[in-house]
């Protein structure tokens, strides 16, 4: 049925390189992601691309509690699950985060499944 | 689910496209008695193929248009098998066989094939660089074709052929539309709104040769161009066959199911074979096939509910209405177009407006309309033409008004609405009736059509139904739809409270952090969002200048980074040139870091200065320090530019040294935080050279002393500024200045430019603060002297401070293995 996406945990650094309250934009490979630091310690990542149709970088957004308001257009993105909320639509590829020890690794999937 | 099967049907949909999900979702809302499998040729999921023409000019994105992501099939236990041919039926033994060569069971089987692109037989036409316009596929090979290429030819001037054309001329194509009539779209529009189309196609760069046969695509294994019957040739690198579609037939063809035009079905759906169905663009219906989506709605609602047992009446066909998705460009047509004789024809035609209407009765019944510039009425008249209602003077008073005007006002449009019935579709595109929208108004309490759209799906594609949803909304919430939408008194939407309340709780209470006045204040978002944390860290700095730690993510990107961010997420640096003064070793340094850094553009700012463009994020500090200038503010609510004309030193007019006044006001205000961002200029005399009119503060010299003017604005709402007073010396200017800026910092709203502000505080009471009582002014003096004290530059310690540095300006770059 549904192939399962295969994930590969890659290190991105130590957890003292994400401050709490920011984004921080995260180059790997190929991939441009926004891994963001929510107030409460908490760590996620996303494509670093907003939804809206003339794109732009997540990054660099305000993080209020577990969202973050796009730079460009202000769009409101829960990190959760990269759901854009109301009234504006869309939704930015959220990845996996795991802590071990103070390293940050990123679930990313394997190469054939862009 | 595999121990179920026995008890359970088994349904296969061969072809993942809009009308065979559809009628998927329609099934899925009646029974969950089927195991359902769908095969779809395309490797994606179920998208909006409607909108392929926004992807293609770029201002959508594929995921943006996927209707039906991976998640759904999955939650609705749909076996998905994209990328996957169907390649023959076996309706005796009730199999299909894919291309793969793999073979699957079922009970119940529905066609929906779609159609393919009509590829005009003439020579070359299966070369390189020739193309269709109908999936994701073919976008993609012409935004490729775009960038490689200069020329495209459309072939069809329909409506797909224009949205395609549209789209390239977006991509920066020189694009011609090749036609064979002499009017575009001549199945939906008449020659007046044809003419119409026509030159405001032209108008947006579109390039037309109509009455031409093409004969040829010429090239040699690689398009180069086309050749028409008269033996003239149009060059084109690319040509896109957009003359028509053709049902898509090759598979029920193969598998012995009878075909005409389409598979043809009875007014259930069935094809010739049991249990096979087919909806939507490849199947014929009565001698019809159709090429718009709303027809294979209701044909998927039928089929539905014909497959879950439910009673339903038979389809009988439908009347189709079209709308151009081109911005700029409204056209609407219904029914019958063209008149004939023993039509009488109500028409109105406006060229300086741009307006055209018109309506086709036959006797009394309405048969068919035309709509150019204004396609208010179309939900209504395509309403009334499918219902062949009649005309009468109260529909044609609404229609075409007192006589006066083709446009109408919203009372004629509720009563459209209210005539309808619940089960009436209003939005075409997503098959949305006038009651699931009633019921969204009425039952969850939605009140925008933003909020519609978010949860029933309608004006989602093409639009065309958002008046029709706006009437329901006003018909159904009455006067509360206005109330509604009126602002409310929060400064966002996570508080009750207004400015005023903040900054007297700040000051009251002592607050000192954004999180405290959020906790104190009853906050709903614990931490706020976008809007209220960058207005409570100024009024917290405003109120407390010297103690409040600035709270740096509690500011938007461009006041954090102390640059501008641009599209691209580049950004931006323009460092401070003091009343638009410059000199060559300033010049000399702009140019090598220029060099240095690859900066995209070097720009002459409407502020009198430089703007270095397209600046990557990690190199703004370095940028900064090889500058050595400090920051321009061009990004802050805070002081910009003081603008300067010539003046006294070198103008033959000039009566004051506005250049050296500018200078020095620029450097006493420069970094001080607003409101909202603040702009000045000092001119030498009356002729305002340097735009006093229209600053936040402008002054303009005089024989004998400076006139200062206040709360200009040159931006979206352009206001001229009011004169504050008269000063004869320059300490008397710099003062009344002072103590203007730390009124204004201390009593507007944030984000309020002094034009509003003053329109709101009132002229009276800026003057009596400023002017005529000598302790405020000496006190408002004090208080700015304290935040001017606070001032650093930003730029330089972004460079000399490493951890700033590192965790602001520099992104991470790590390696997956
Ligand atoms: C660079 C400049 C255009 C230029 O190349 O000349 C510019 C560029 C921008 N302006 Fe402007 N404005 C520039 C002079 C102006 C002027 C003319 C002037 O100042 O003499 C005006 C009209 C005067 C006025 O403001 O009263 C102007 C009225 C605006 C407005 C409308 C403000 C308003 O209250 O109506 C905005 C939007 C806003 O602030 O919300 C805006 C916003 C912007 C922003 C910052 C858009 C944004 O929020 O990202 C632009 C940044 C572009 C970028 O990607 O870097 N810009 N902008 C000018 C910078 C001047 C400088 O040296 O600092
Ligand atoms: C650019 C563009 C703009 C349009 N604009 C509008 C508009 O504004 N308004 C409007 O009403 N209509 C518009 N249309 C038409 C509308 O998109 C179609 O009417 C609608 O998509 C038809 O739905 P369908 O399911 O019949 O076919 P499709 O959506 O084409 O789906 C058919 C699917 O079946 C797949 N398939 C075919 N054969 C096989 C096989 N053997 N095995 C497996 N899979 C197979 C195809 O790959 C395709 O994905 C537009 C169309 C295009 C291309
Ligand atoms: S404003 Fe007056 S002084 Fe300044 S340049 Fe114009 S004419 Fe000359
Ligand atoms: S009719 Fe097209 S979006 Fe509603």
């Amino acid at each position: 049925m549904i192939n399962r996406e295969q994930l590969n945990f890659a290190p991105i650094g130590g957890l003292s390189e994400f401050p709490r309250g920011l984004g921080r934009q995260v180059r790997i490979s190929d991939w441009d992601l926004a891994v963001f630091r929510t107030t409460d310690g908490a760590l996620y990542a996303l494509e670093n691309r907003t939804p809206h149709p003339k794109g732009g970088p997540l990054a660099e957004g305000i993080v209020s509690g577990h969202y973050v308001y796009c730079p460009l257009r202000d769009w409101k993105i829960d990190l959760e699950d990269g759901e854009v909320q109301e009234p504006d639509t869309g939704r930015v590829r959220t990845f996996p985060v795991r802590i071990e020890d103070e390293a940050v690794l990123i679930g990313l999937p394997s190469n054939s499944d862009r | 689910m595999a121990d179920l099967s026995n008890h359970r049907r088994k349904l296969i949909l061969i072809g993942n496209g809009m009308a065979g999900i559809n009628t998927l979702e329609q099934i899925l809302k009646l029974t969950n008695s089927f195991d359902i499998a769908v095969y779809g040729e395309e490797p994606y999921p179920n998208y909006n193929r409607i909108q392929l023409s926004y992807v293609l000019e770029g201002s959508k994105r594929i995921d943006e248009i996927i209707l039906n992501d991976r998640n759904w099939y999955e939650d609705n236990g749909i076996e998905l098998h994209t990328g996957t041919k169907v390649v023959r039926i076996d309706p005796d033994a009730k199999k299909i066989f894919t291309s793969e060569g793999d073979c699957a069971d079922y009970d119940a089987l529905i066609i929906a094939t779609g159609s393919k692109p009509f590829v005009l037989p003439v020579p070359g036409a299966t070369q390189q660089g020739v193309v269709g316009f109908r999936d994701i596929a073919d976008c993609h090979a012409m935004i490729e074709a775009s960038k490689r290429v200069k020329r495209a030819a459309v072939i069809g001037g329909g409506l797909l052929g224009l949205e395609a054309a549209k789209g390239l001329v977006q991509l920066g194509m020189e694009t011609t539309v090749v036609h064979l009539m002499d009017k575009l779209m001549e199945r939906q529009l008449d020659q007046a709104a044809a003419g119409m189309l026509k030159a405001e196609l032209e108008r947006q760069g579109i390039r037309f040769l109509m009455k031409a046969k093409t004969t040829e695509v010429l090239g040699d294994g690689e398009a180069t161009g086309l050749r028409f019957e008269d033996g003239t040739e149009l060059e084109a690198q690319l040509v896109v066959m957009a003359a028509g579609i053709v049902p898509n037939v090759e598979l029920a063809r193969a598998s012995g199911i009878e075909v005409g035009r389409g598979i043809v079905v009875d007014d259930f759906m069935r094809t010739s074979a049991p249990d096979v169905y087919a909806v939507g663009e490849c199947c014929e219906h009565r001698g019809i096939a159709y090429g718009l989506v709303a027809p294979l709605f209701e044909q998927g609602a039928v089929l539905a509910k014909h497959l879950a047992g439910a009673e339903t009446a038979p389809y009988a066909g439908s009347s189709v209405s079209t709308k151009l998705k081109i911005s700029g460009v409204d056209v609407f047509s219904a029914g019958e177009y063209e008149e004939e004789p023993g039509h009488r024809v109500l028409r109105r035609q406006d060229d300086w407006l741009g307006l055209y209407k018109k309506v086709l009765l036959r006797g009394n019944q309405i048969v068919g309309a035309v709509l150019y510039g204004d396609v208010t009425d179309a939900p209504q008249l395509a309403k009334l033409i499918r219902e062949g209602a009649e005309m009468t003077d109260e529909l044609y008073g609404r229609l075409f008004g007192s006589g006066q005007e083709c446009a109408g006002g919203a009372s004629k449009g509720a009563a459209a609405v209210l005539s309808m019935k619940d089960d009436e579709i209003v939005c075409g595109c997503n098959g949305v009736t006038k009651g699931d929208i009633v019921r969204v108004i009425q039952v969850d309490g939605l009140t925008t059509v933003d909020e519609i759209k978010v949860r029933t799906g309608a004006t989602r594609s093409c639009g065309g139904c958002k008046p029709l949803v706006e009437q329901l909304l006003q018909v159904v919430l009455g006067d509360g739809y206005r109330e509604r939408t009126a602002p409310k008194k929060g400064i966002c939407g996570c508080t009750t409270h207004d400015s005023e309340e903040i900054v007297a709780a700040i000051r009251e209470k002592r607050l000192t952090s954004v999180r405290e006045v959020m906790a104190v204040m009853g906050w709903s978002e614990p931490e706020g969002c976008s809007k209220c944390r960058p207005a409570l860290n100024y009024y917290l700095g405003m109120i407390w200048p010297t103690e409040h730690e600035d709270e740096r993510d509690s500011r938007f990107v461009n006041e954090r980074l102390h640059a501008n961010i641009q599209k691209d997420g580049t950004f931006s640096v323009i460092p401070r040139m003091y009343g638009g003064v410059t000199s060559p070793e300033q010049l000399r340094r702009i140019a090598e870091v220029a060099e240095k850094y690859n900066v995209k553009m070097v720009k002459v700012t409407g502020g009198q200065r430089i703007d270095l463009l397209g600046v990557e994020k990690k190199d703004l500090p370095a940028i900064w320090e090889d500058l050595d200038l400090p920051s321009g503010y061009g990004y802050a609510k805070a002081l910009r530019t003081v603008k300067t004309c010539v003046g006294a030193r070198f103008c033959r007019f000039g009566t004051q040294d506005s250049i050296a006044m500018g200078i020095r006001l620029e450097k006493k205000f420069e970094r001080l935080w607003m409101p909202a961002k603040f702009k000045m200029a000092v001119n030498g005399c009356p002729r305002n050279c340097a735009e006093s009119g229209t600053k936040d503060l402008g002054i303009v010299g005089n024989d004998g002393g400076w006139e200062i003017f206040v709360g200009g604005n040159g931006g979206i709402k352009t206001t001229v500024a009011a004169s504050l007073c008269k000063v004869k010396t320059d300490e008397e200017l710099m003062d009344v200045c002072g103590a203007f800026i730390q009124y204004y910092r201390e009593t507007g709203h944030y984000a309020e430019r002094t034009s509003e502000w003053l329109e709101r505080v009132g002229i009276d009471n800026v003057r009596d603060a400023v002017l005529h009582k000598p302790e405020v002014r000496k006190l408002l003096l004090d208080r700015v002297e304290l935040a001017l004290a606070e001032g650093k530059d930003p730029w330089r310690e972004a460079f000399s401070d490493e951890s700033l540095r590192r965790d602001y300006y520099q992104s991470v770059e790590a390696d997956a293995r």
